[in-house]
């Protein structure tokens, strides 16, 4: 009775069990994965660089290395200048938005580029880019070598727009040498993570400054810190997923998103792979995951980027209105912060720093929305100077992880817009690091962009959103489901989605626990009585 | 306390036993982990609770299909037709008799397991809340699926979860009176024992005139 009682329990349970598996199995579908990245990129280059006569000529310049380069590339020229990283300038707004640094964006690192060229434009893909007298249509001004010398020695000087030092120079406690322009020439191959990362881990002015998911620590970083770019795994140069075509290198830039559209390259071998989805579909987790249910409203990078900074700190905050304090032999003070990088530079004001830091989460199209230094703005509020675009009806858009850095930075009291102010020149040029006065600083920057200046100005606060895509967790590393769906939820500024444990309906809540509570305590009462009764009607019993 | 037990009769077949503590283990695992997900407490992290959440559903599912096919061949479905006739008498016994010491008016009898009131309720379990509580938790899993399916009606998942919690908050409800009610048999374990042996001891024939 008992075994045969078992038995049926067990058919019973087995058919249960057998049915689901049935109903999983239909349910699966194709799920996408990239297999095959631990494999190295093979290398096929079909010429030695070494071995063309245009390259062992004698050079004194960058712009005559260039010509040697476009003697052969001669495609080349034409296409970087059609390029950001030629232009500085958003490819998708009208000129006259001048939508780009090279225009009127205004940050809260640096603030703005025009007037302090030389010194920005260290970053420039390009030679002599000193001021507004710089000639875009000359091929020879291109930069070949920043992004493909393959040494590691050669190095744009600091202040020496785009070019590298002719001879020995020295900024701050660096020296600078002339680069051995053939070997570097040379030496030439596809762009590395070292070739970009010379000016993108270095963005805003320095090491760790600006990205949080880009700096010094990504030249060669460990599978916690990127599995991705993994030195001892996959190893991915950047290009691996900028998909690069005729020198346009695939990426968001202000209005332009990383890709038109979300698909894989399984459904089309000519993508860009800027995309996580473009190898990883947009199913990348286990069939009946329901991590795969959430590739429509939420980014791969928010779950799989849980922290930025992971390795070295990260500016945080930048406050320009406490700049110009003095040491005692009268060079600008320097304190040093608890994080190892300054917390106060007379040139610059106090800086907040931050390791291992939780993004901030947005709805974000791909598209960027800036404050430009013509933008009326209310200076009573912070001011957003770069703000994602997208929203949740918006089917592109989906929620992103954001390093937001804040910044207290000047402003035009009477016109209410922003300033750029001239921050880079000798004294006597009227810039805040050689005069330190302020209305000179603006009024000179204001001057050079022709942009009215009242000659009054403040101070405002203002916030810059950067969106973060790299340093991606290994998958054990990634924010668990319980860190957003609760009540102190990751995404708790997000709206427009229901997210089950960060959302419910508190009058049900009072009414369904009412209605237990109002059953426990009935069905006591009840209980009660007949216990009651019970004893009562017990002596009747015995008697009857 | 004096045993006025009388003769038992077989009620609950082995698959009726079967699928009712089967039903009580997922309904009352259901309860738990839903209102993990829905955020009241944190025992087992919302991964393991979503996890442990949908393989009861989907079991509940595939035993409750099996549950309508037994009714549909044994003809038990007529346990379960809900009747007026002596409602109210259940009703005042439930309200006032059983306090008095009276004899429940509907005995149990194998062609009448249940009593006007179980019957009403369980068929309204089966009829309304277990089919809401199915259709709104599948709503609920293929939210994602909702514009595959061309579905942009005004439902969204808001309502859906609302409709869904509530449903879960019925069920405890129902859950602390259904335990509660087993109590009230002519001993307290009386009613238990049944639905654990399927033999259902009635009470001793009150005598007349009592």
């Amino acid at each position: 009775m008992l075994a045969s009682k078992a038995l049926t329990r067990a058919i019973f349970l087995t058919a249960g069990l057998g049915a689901l598996l049935l109903a999983s199995l239909a349910l699966a579908s194709a799920p996408g994965s990239a297999a095959q990245t631990s494999r190295p990129a093979p290398h096929w280059v079909t010429a030695d660089h070494g071995k063309f006569e245009a390259l062992k000529q004698e050079f004194k310049s960058g712009p005559e290395v260039t010509k040697a380069c476009l003697s052969c590339h001669n495609e080349a020229g034409a296409q970087v200048m059609k390029t950001i990283h030629w232009t500085w300038m958003s490819p998708d707004a009208p000129p006259e938005a001048k939508l780009g640094k090279g225009g009127l964006v205004v940050n809260n690192f640096c603030i703005a580029m025009p007037s302090n060229e030389p010194r920005c434009t260290s970053c420039h893909a390009g030679y002599g880019w000193k001021d507004k007298s710089f000639d875009f249509s000359k091929q020879e001004n291109i930069d070949c070598l920043v992004c493909h010398e393959q040494t590691g020695t050669y190095k744009k000087f600091p202040a020496g727009a785009g070019h590298p030092a002719a001879e020995p120079k020295k900024m701050g406690n660096e020296t600078f040498l002339p680069p051995d322009w053939n070997k570097v020439a040379q030496s030439v191959g596809r762009p590395t993570r070292d070739n970009c990362g010379t000016c993108h881990f270095y963005g805003g002015g320095g090491d760790m400054v600006k990205h949080g998911d880009l700096d010094s620590s990504m030249h060669k970083p460990g599978r916690e810190l990127d599995v991705h770019m993994d030195v001892k795994g996959a190893n991915f140069n950047c290009t691996r997923c900028h998909t690069t075509v005729a020198h346009k290198v695939s990426g968001r830039a202000y209005k332009t998103p990383a890709a038109a559209q979300r698909i894989s390259l399984l459904k089309d071998d000519q993508i860009s792979r800027i995309t996580c989805e473009s190898c990883h579909s947009d199913k990348p987790h286990a069939a009946s995951s329901k991590a795969n249910d959430h590739t429509d409203k939420v980014a791969c990078q928010t779950c799989h980027i849980p922290a930025f900074a992971r390795a070295l700190p990260t500016k945080m905050r930048w406050d320009w209105s406490t700049a110009g304090q003095r040491d005692a032999e009268g060079k600008p003070l320097k304190k040093k912060g608890p994080l190892g990088p300054l917390a106060y530079d007379g040139m610059k004001g106090d800086f907040t720093w931050a390791k291992d830091v939780q993004p901030q989460y947005q709805w974000f199209n791909g598209s960027m929305t800036n404050v430009m230094a013509y933008t009326k703005i209310d200076p009573s509020q912070p001011v957003t100077l770069a703000q994602a675009e997208g929203s949740p009806s918006d089917p592109n858009a989906r929620i992103y992880p954001f390093k937001l850095h804040t910044g207290r930075q000047p402003y035009d009291k009477v016109n209410n817009t922003l300033v750029v102010p001239k921050l880079f020149g000798p004294p006597g040029s009227g810039a805040y690091w050689g005069d330190y006065d302020w209305n000179k600083a603006i009024g000179a920057g204001m001057a050079y962009v022709n942009l009215p200046y009242s000659g009054q100005y403040d101070w405002l606060e203002s916030k810059y959103y950067f969106q973060i895509s790299h340093m991606v967790a290994p998958k054990e590393k990634a924010v668990s489901c319980q860190e957003c769906h609760t009540q102190q939820s990751r995404l708790n500024g997000i709206g427009g989605v229901y997210m089950p444990g960060r959302d419910f309906n508190r009058p049900l809540n009072y009414i369904g626990w009412g209605a237990a509570a109002a059953a426990l305590l009935g069905v006591f009462l009840h209980g009660l009585g007949r216990a009651v009764a019970r004893r009562k009607n017990g002596n009747q019993d015995q008697q009857g | 306390m004096s045993n006025n037990g009388g003769k038992s009769i077989y009620l609950y077949t082995r698959f009726e036993r079967f699928w009712h503590w089967a039903q009580s283990a997922l309904i009352i695992t259901l309860a738990f982990t839903g209102l993990e997900i829905h955020g009241s407490y944190t025992i087992l992290g919302f991964k393991r609770a979503v996890e442990v959440h949908n393989f009861c559903a989907w079991t509940w599912l595939v035993l409750h299909a099996f549950v309508l096919f037994w009714m549909a061949v044994t003809g038990e479905w007529r346990q379960y037709i809900p009747t007026t006739k002596r409602l109210i008498d259940v009703a005042l016994y439930y309200l006032v008799g059983i306090f008095q010491g009276k004899p429940h008016p509907v005995p149990k009898s194998e062609r009448a397991k249940h009593n006007p009131l179980q019957r009403m309720t369980y068929l309204s379990i089966a009829l309304v809340l277990i089919p809401l509580q199915m259709a709104t938790g599948f709503l609920y899993y293929y939210y994602n699926s909702w514009p595959q399916w061309a579905w942009t009606s005004g439902l969204n998942l808001n309502a859906v979860a609302f409709i869904h919690t509530a449903g879960m908050f019925g069920f405890l409800a129902f859950l602390v009176v259904h335990v509660y009610m087993t109590t009230t048999g002519h001993t307290l374990a009386c009613h238990l024992k049944a639905m654990c042996t399927g033999w259902e001891e009635l009470p001793r024939q009150a005598k007349a005139g009592e």
